[in-house]
């Protein structure tokens, strides 16, 4: 799209390819400017190095103390001064995973409604309603969540799924549940994987889609031939990058998910996450192992975030640049 | 049934189940709207906006200071993220093509965006609130900066890259100085643009409670200092929701209203502006 | 339109500064800590504001926060129902004095359908709820000691705290000094390992989730049960005497306390006919000295504040008020501090 705008070598151009007119006093003026906006871009690798340093440090004091079996350790006692962090982890993974499986087909099935198959003027207000859901905080869905999810989860939704005689589902829920964790987070999410998604397809050249035509195929198959094979990278990307969301997502987990930390199969029991202990616990931590101990769940997040997203970025910018060849 | 009608039957299926997962999405979403504005309206009144909250049991509380709490956030927040975002994003606009160092840039802020917000409240406690020796409306206002630098970096960027390179080559052949050219001709151009970016990356912060919870804390009086724990609009709704009292419940729905119709303003206010057809959702 | 956004900055600039000059320029103090007493100090702050127009920032957000913010000094004072430990004491770089504030109940919270009122449990029945043993209402353990009462066939939930707290500190204490098998699989302290439960945070969320799942049991402070008309539960002292919580029975339990000089001690399981089991008293946190003169001089005119007015106003919120011969002592303690 920025394609007509770019001549020669995008909309900036180095000084070095103007001709030098720059006398005295504005050429000085030039590259100190420049120096100036490269600062400010350089305080921005700054933050992320600090960031990722002062959570090695805080997490510094807990990590001595526990070293590796901090990652293998279900034994979460704060009082005893033991730290483990498995229920989180696994609380995390799991109430994301659950949101994913839920919102990838309706994120998917949007995105491909937006860019294929609805008629112009649905486009525009259905995108903009799945924006809204995109800008609609946190602590908003969580209350939403607590007040009427939850009970809703609890009456209706789990008895159903207790009938199923699944390992998984077994009762009593109270509707705080890693369950209803992931019901929530795939409502959050669902914007990212439309959005990214619909980037992703809309790179894909029409030519691809009229090839498809031509051929006689009806809109699905051109749909599965010529949009999402191709973009399938992509748009594994925009799975990813919605995981990586959900992992990261902490008041309106912390609101529904029952704030136990236990490892247990059963998704209508409840459990803990990684984002929630700390917001549960960290104004409130009795000492500064504990302090630490959570400082070290939060680099743990920090890094399992940063390893999804550099992927998720590689993978959808490898397909968006695929096209542009 | 023959191919031919199977393929048509799939087609018109799958089709259909396309729209109706638009249509399943939306449920949530009216449910939602409808929950927080009928339960929320019947607290809101001029006392939820002017007083502070009172003790249990006692009439009258509102949520006066944390409305403020989070507009002073907000401006500590811009003050220290938008200088940083926009510069960033002009650097890497105007004279980050071709160099390995935009690139590093560009790379760690869209990584940085996925940073989750507790993770940054928690750098933000490490280095603000300990040192400082207390929670104050600086430090919650620093851990929202520092996540709304991306945003307003990629958004600047990609804005000010949509100038026409023909404007700026008018701008040399008068013999304008690149640096001119810049502040004074491509980003008065590009200036709705970098506004949208910056008030959506504002609305993206309004609505934050994680990091606040250890870094402005909480406060049932008025601000009165940058120093200070401060409350806002995003915490007390988390602290009123969980809480027994029937009384505070209410003024949790109420306060997610406004908080709702604030962030949905500011984001109507900004596509308003500018029609960008790229959503900048990430 | 830049406009509209620049008025709009500085029309919340303006109301910020007008709101800091309407602010009182009194001092003004930072304390957190213990949920338990939340009711009583934030009422006992509001009329203290009212009449003296100091403001007291109280954040409730458990004894273990309470204690870490004062050890960081992150707050001026800290509260808690948990009393610091001798090590715990030495870390705070200004000392730490124990000032005893009421006393109060923690109460077995319900919401059981088709049992408004009138449940009854000992000691070992609490310990199989809290350890899983016992997970149904109609249980026979249960039914034994409430006959006549109609249990219905519903799972037991059972809510504990999910934050480091001083009435879990109460609570866990007593189940401890109860049960055998709790003290050896659990213990006691401001957070322990729930081997079953949902976790709420503060006695905020735990009485939340009481009132919004059916089933649920859960241990909260008098005022919070009786605020939110949550039915609590009578229990079996250590006189065998089924005793229903409350001011007198409350009362009851700290005048068998044996009050040690600096004020520390857990009166869970209290001999006396009339004594509810599951008592504490609760603590504000106060450094021994105060670098900044102002600071120190208002905690000490709030204490001696708390100990004339404040007691009155306990009761009303169901909390038993200290007995004269422990307010003296106390009163005495408050010249310690510099």
């Amino acid at each position: 799209m920025n394609s007509s705008v770019e001549i020669t070598n995008g909309g900036g151009a180095s000084p070095k390819a103007l001709p030098s007119f720059s006398f005295g006093k504005s050429g000085f003026a030039d590259k100190l400017f420049q120096k100036l906006t490269a600062f400010f871009a350089f305080l921005i690798l700054f933050l992320a190095l600090l960031t990722a340093y002062t959570l090695w440090k805080a997490a510094g004091p807990s990590i001595e103390k526990t070293g590796w079996s901090f990652l293998a350790s279900g034994d979460w006692d704060p009082v005893q001064g033991l730290f483990g962090s498995t229920p989180f982890v696994y609380g995390t993974l799991v109430s994301s995973f659950l949101a994913l499986l839920i919102a990838a087909p309706f994120g998917l099935g949007i995105s491909l409604f937006l860019t294929e198959l609805a008629p112009m003027k649905f486009r525009d207000p259905v995108a903009f309603l799945v924006e809204i859901l995109a800008a609609i905080p946190s602590v908003v869905y969580g209350l939403w969540g607590m007040f009427v999810l939850a009970p809703i989860m609890r009456v209706h939704v789990d008895p159903l799924l207790e009938k199923l005689g699944l390992p998984f589902f077994k009762g009593p829920s109270t509707g705080l549940s890693i369950l209803t964790a992931g019901v929530i987070l795939s409502i959050m999410i669902l914007p990212t994987i439309t959005a990214i998604s619909r980037e992703v397809f809309e790179a894909v050249p029409n030519s691809y889609r009229e090839s498809a035509r031509a051929l006689g195929a009806t809109s699905w198959e051109t749909i599965q031939l010529a949009v999402v094979k191709p973009s399938k990278v992509g748009v594994l990307g925009a799975i990813m990058l919605a995981l990586g969301r959900a992992l990261g997502e902490t008041m309106a987990v912390t609101m529904v998910i029952g704030n136990n930390p236990q490892v247990s199969s059963n998704l209508l029991a409840a459990g803990h996450s990684m984002a929630s202990v700390i917001a549960n616990e960290f104004s409130e931590a009795n000492s500064d192992l504990h302090i630490s101990a959570l400082a070290e769940i939060g680099f743990l997040l920090m890094v399992i975030t940063l390893v999804l997203n550099v992927a998720a970025h590689l993978l959808v910018w490898a397909t968006t640049t695929k096209f542009k060849k | 049934m023959d191919y031919q009608t199977r393929r048509l039957l799939v087609d018109r299926m799958m089709v259909f189940l396309c729209g109706a997962a638009a249509v399943i999405a939306m449920i949530p979403l009216i449910s939602l709207l409808l929950y927080v504005l009928i339960q929320g309206i019947h607290r809101l009144d001029l006392t939820f906006f002017t007083h502070l909250p009172t003790p249990v049991g006692v009439e009258g509380g509102g949520m006066g200071n944390a409305i403020l709490g989070t507009l002073t956030l907000m401006i500590v927040a811009s003050v220290v993220g938008l200088p940083i975002g926009i510069m960033a994003g002009i650097y890497l606009s105007e004279f980050g093509k071709k160099n390995k160092f935009a690139w590093m840039v560009r790379f760690t802020s869209d990584v940085l965006s996925g940073v989750p917000s507790i993770v940054t409240g928690i750098v933000a406690y490490t280095l603000v609130v300990r040192p400082m020796h207390g929670f104050s409306a600086f430090a919650g206002g620093i851990a929202l900066g520092f996540m709304m630098i991306p945003i307003v970096t990629r958004t600047t960027e990609e804005l000010v890259k949509m100038v026409p390179h023909s404007i700026r080559e008018a701008s040399w052949a008068l013999g304008v100085p690149q640096w001119q050219t810049i502040l004074a001709i491509v980003i008065r151009t590009a200036k709705n643009g970098i506004l949208t970016g910056v008030l959506l990356s504002i609305a993206r912060i309004a609505g934050e409670t994680a990091p606040l919870l250890f870094t402005a804390f909480n406060n049932q009086y008025w601000p009165k200092s940058l120093n200070e724990p401060t409350a806002s609009l995003t915490v007390q709704v988390f602290t009123y929701a969980i809480s027994p009292f029937k009384d505070w419940q209410d003024q949790a729905w109420t306060g997610a209203l406004v908080l709702l119709m604030l962030v949905l303003t500011i984001n109507l206010s900004a596509k308003l502006f500018f029609k960008n057809p790229r959503s900048l959702l990430r | 339109m830049k406009n509209f956004k620049k008025i709009l900055i500085g029309a919340a600039v303006a109301a910020t500064f007008a709101g800091v000059s309407l602010a009182h320029a009194g001092v003004s103090l930072n304390a957190a800590g213990a949920t338990f007493p939340y009711p009583i100090y934030s009422k006992w702050f509001y009329e203290y504001n009212k009449a003296k127009g100091v403001q007291i920032n109280y954040q409730s957000i458990g004894s273990g926060g309470g204690i870490q913010q004062l050890t960081n000094g992150t707050v001026d004072f800290g509260a808690s129902d948990a009393p610091m430990s001798d090590e715990q004491v030495a870390k705070v770089k200004d000392g730490v004095m124990h000032f005893p504030t009421v006393a109060g109940a923690v109460v077995l919270a319900y919401n059981v359908p088709g049992v408004e009122t009138g449940l009854k449990l000992t000691p070992s029945v609490l310990a199989d709820i809290c350890m899983g043993s016992v997970s149904k209402w109609n249980d026979p353990e249960i039914a034994e000691i409430n006959e006549g009462v109609n249990l219905p066939d519903l799972n037991i939930t059972f809510a504990h705290r999910s934050d480091g707290s001083g009435t879990t500190n109460i609570f866990t204490n007593y189940l401890t000094k109860v049960s055998v098998k709790w003290a050896g699989s659990v213990g006691f302290g401001t957070a322990v390992k729930w081997p079953v439960g949902v976790g709420g945070k503060g006695n905020e969320g735990v009485a939340g989730l009481i009132t919004q799942i059916p089933g649920t049991i859960g241990y909260v402070e008098l005022a919070y049960a009786i605020k939110n008309k949550l039915p609590y539960a009578s229990m079996k002292n250590k006189t065998g005497k089924f005793v229903e919580p409350s001011i007198a029975s409350t009362t009851a339990a700290v005048a068998g306390a044996k009050m040690p000089p600096d004020f520390r001690v857990m009166i869970t399981n209290a001999s006396g006919a009339d004594a509810y089991p599951i008592c504490g008293f609760t603590w504000l946190l106060i450094n021994r000295s105060y670098s900044d003169a102002e600071k120190g001089t208002a905690i000490k005119d709030f204490l001696k504040w708390y100990l004339t007015e404040g007691e009155g106003m306990a009761s009303d919120l169901y909390y038993a008020p200290l007995p004269a011969s422990i307010v003296d002592k106390v009163e005495k303690k408050i010249e310690m501090i510099k």
